[in-house]
């Protein structure tokens, strides 16, 4: 079975009445369970349109979209957000890290929604920190953090609910290319680990470490 | 996240912006502060009059000119024609039932030496006045019978003038001057204290007789009875509008007992404590409407920290009620400190006058506070709550 399964999507923005734009185009797609994919394009291209439909945080003009082998195109916004919560683990290209708040806090964040005491929140905060390195930064603000540390915090924060997908639009994209790179790895060995990862990245030096690659252009996919 | 953690981050938030949350909540706290120091004013004055008139005396009627309650004659204020003739006709009728006694008042100046008292009441009261109004002499005595009828130009006086005109010094050997006559002083009373602000002591009780000569006044201000028996006082009330409804018509004269004179006073202290409430009520209602405001924008300041929320997974009604504690804990918080300091100001302003903070007034602020937080932080809740998170992820 199909982990994800795109069935001819479209999307289109309407900006106004009269103007729209398809940002993607009869999106036919499946990743398997235990993939790591690098999506690859053009500024513009529709990447970030793509993964976000992905990750439940946008829905399709048309077509559809299962998730699991379960239809989520006209799911309700609270199934929504329980898939986003358990399924699906977020890396944005800015971090988006709570500012004023310590990296465990930010990284026990997603298991409030989840409905864990705070005890088991700090718990597994503290455990999913040690994975990715930053014990010795529990109690650090974002200001206080590299670049790079910022962005293994919200790795932390992504896989801390223990999600099947990570999805990654831009990971390295705010990063010098060593602690880009550092990212990468970290990606190759949560993967090896079981974890299905999808990542966006207009670097081809990037783009080499997944398992497969594809490419977009137009709102299509062209190979 | 339960309750009490999202009060918590509540107050991290507004901690995180200390001067924007207190200018927030500042509507809030004057509000309160006034419902508490107003409520405790108008409930401090009432027991206080409450206990002054149950300390004149017990089982009392007041029989007083004119109507109390009904409609005013269209040429305003009824003519006084209550006189001592009523007063000696209810004490005949009464003998055995109830004690009666008349009371007439003036202001008047007092002197003594180069020393003047300006607008002291002048009681012109009969002998028996002491066994219906409890009066305690600390010095001398009050005046017998056959001195009232012979109306001597005696007087026993209040520690107010004896203050004012011979301060420290024995009543003894002296002669004031009261409207011009000279009054010897035989009796010094003790502190009654003051009703609605005119000082009790300040006051002079002479012979009836002598007053209405002294004056040139036949008509009485009050009668007092004070029955023999408690369970007496409605039965001898009716005898004693009957028996004055032979001379007088009904509208010009009120008998009142002692309960319904307190019953009256709760009715104008209740007319008072709504009028003030509702004045406070509505700077309540300004501070929530600030509060609104502050919220609106805080939606907007972390529309991007609610589109991460909505992104690792809150659902719509986390964020609502997220927003909604928040500023139901910034109208609990200027609620709290609103009563902290009308208590504060209530204790201060007990130094001059009776004062007491009753429970309900400290619960429904709290509790007003409390709704007018929900009313005014539910519009940013929901409007938080109905964010789309991509749009709200890319808020710049
Ligand atoms: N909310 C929107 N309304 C209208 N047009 C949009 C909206 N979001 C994206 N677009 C358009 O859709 C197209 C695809 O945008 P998308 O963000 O997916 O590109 P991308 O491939 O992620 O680009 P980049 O590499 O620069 O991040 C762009 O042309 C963009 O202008
Ligand atoms: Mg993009």
């Amino acid at each position: 079975m199909n982990l994800i399964h795109f069935i001819n999507v479209n999307k289109i923005y309407q900006a106004a009445e009269t103007v729209s734009f398809q940002a993607l185009k009869n999106i036919n797609l499946s990743v398997q369970k235990g993939e790591f994919l690098a999506i690859i394009g053009a500024s513009g291209s529709g990447k970030s349109t793509l993964i976000n439909i992905i990750g439940l945080l946008d829905r399709p003009t048309s077509g559809s979209y299962n998730l699991e082998g379960q239809d989520t195109t006209n799911s309700n916004q609270d199934t929504l957000a329980k898939l986003r919560n358990q399924k699906i683990g977020f890396v944005f290209q800015n971090f988006n890290l709570l500012p004023r708040t310590s990296t465990l806090q930010n990284v026990a964040l997603p298991l409030i929604y989840s409905g864990f005491s705070k005890k088991e929140r700090e718990q597994k905060a503290q455990q999913m920190i040690a994975e990715v390195g930053l014990s010795e930064k529990l109690n650090s603000h974002p200001n206080q953090l590299s670049g790079g540390q910022q962005q293994r915090v919200a790795i932390a924060r992504a896989l801390v609910t223990n999600p099947e997908i990570i999805l990654a639009d831009e990971p390295t994209g705010n990063l010098d290319s060593k602690s880009g790179g550092e990212i990468v790895e970290l990606f190759q060995k949560l993967n090896k680990t079981g974890k299905t990862i999808i990542m966006i990245t207009h670097e081809d030096n990037i783009a080499k470490h997944a398992k497969k690659i594809i490419h977009i252009k137009d709102g299509e996919i062209v190979r | 996240m339960n309750f009490f953690e999202t009060i918590k981050l509540s107050f991290t938030t507004i901690l995180a912006n200390r001067l924007r949350s207190f200018l927030t909540i500042l509507g809030i706290v004057i509000g309160v502060t006034s419902v508490i120091l107003l409520i405790s004013l108008v409930s401090g004055l009432k027991s206080y009059i409450t206990s002054q008139i149950q300390g004149l005396g017990s089982n009392l009627i007041f029989v007083i000119p004119g109507r109390i309650g009904g409609a005013r004659s269209p040429g305003g204020v009824q003519a006084n024609r209550l006189t001592l003739q009523d007063a000696t006709n209810l004490k005949n009728k009464l003998s055995g039932e109830a004690e009666v006694s008349a009371v007439v008042q003036r202001n008047s100046t007092l002197k003594y030496a180069n020393k003047t008292d300006k607008g002291a009441s002048v009681f012109g009261v009969q002998a028996n006045y002491p066994k219906l109004i409890s009066i305690k002499m600390l010095e001398g005595r009050f005046f017998s019978i056959s001195e009232d009828s012979a109306g001597r130009k005696i007087a026993v006086i209040g520690i107010s003038v004896q203050n004012t005109l011979f301060p420290g010094q024995s009543i003894k050997g002296k002669k004031i001057d009261i409207a011009g006559s000279k009054y010897e002083v035989i009796g010094l009373f003790d502190k009654r204290g003051s009703i609605f602000g005119i000082d009790q002591d300040n006051s002079v009780f002479i012979p009836l007789s002598s007053a209405q000569r002294q004056f040139g006044i036949d008509k009485l201000n009050t009668i007092y009875i004070s029955t023999m028996k408690s369970e007496d006082v409605k039965t001898i009330q009716s005898k004693t509008e009957n028996i004055l409804k032979k001379k007088l018509s009904e509208d010009e004269f009120t008998v009142q007992t002692q309960e319904q004179t307190l019953s009256t006073i709760s009715q104008i202290t209740g007319v008072l404590t709504i009028a003030l409430g509702g004045i406070a009520a509505i700077s309540l209602i300004v501070g929530g409407i600030g509060i609104m405001n502050i919220m609106l924008v805080s939606v907007t300041e972390r529309t991007r920290e609610i589109g991460l929320r909505k992104a690792l997974g809150a659902r719509n009604i986390d964020i609502r009620n997220q927003f909604l504690i928040e500023a139901l804990t910034l109208s609990c918080l200027g609620g709290v400190i609103g009563i902290i300091l009308g208590f504060l100001l209530s204790i201060i302003a007990g130094n001059f006058i009776t004062t007491t903070v009753p429970f309900w007034s400290v619960a429904l602020s709290f509790g007003f506070s409390m709704i007018v937080g929900v009313i005014f932080g539910v519009a940013p809740a929901i409007r938080a709550a109905r964010l789309d998170p991509i749009q709200a992820l890319r808020y710049e």
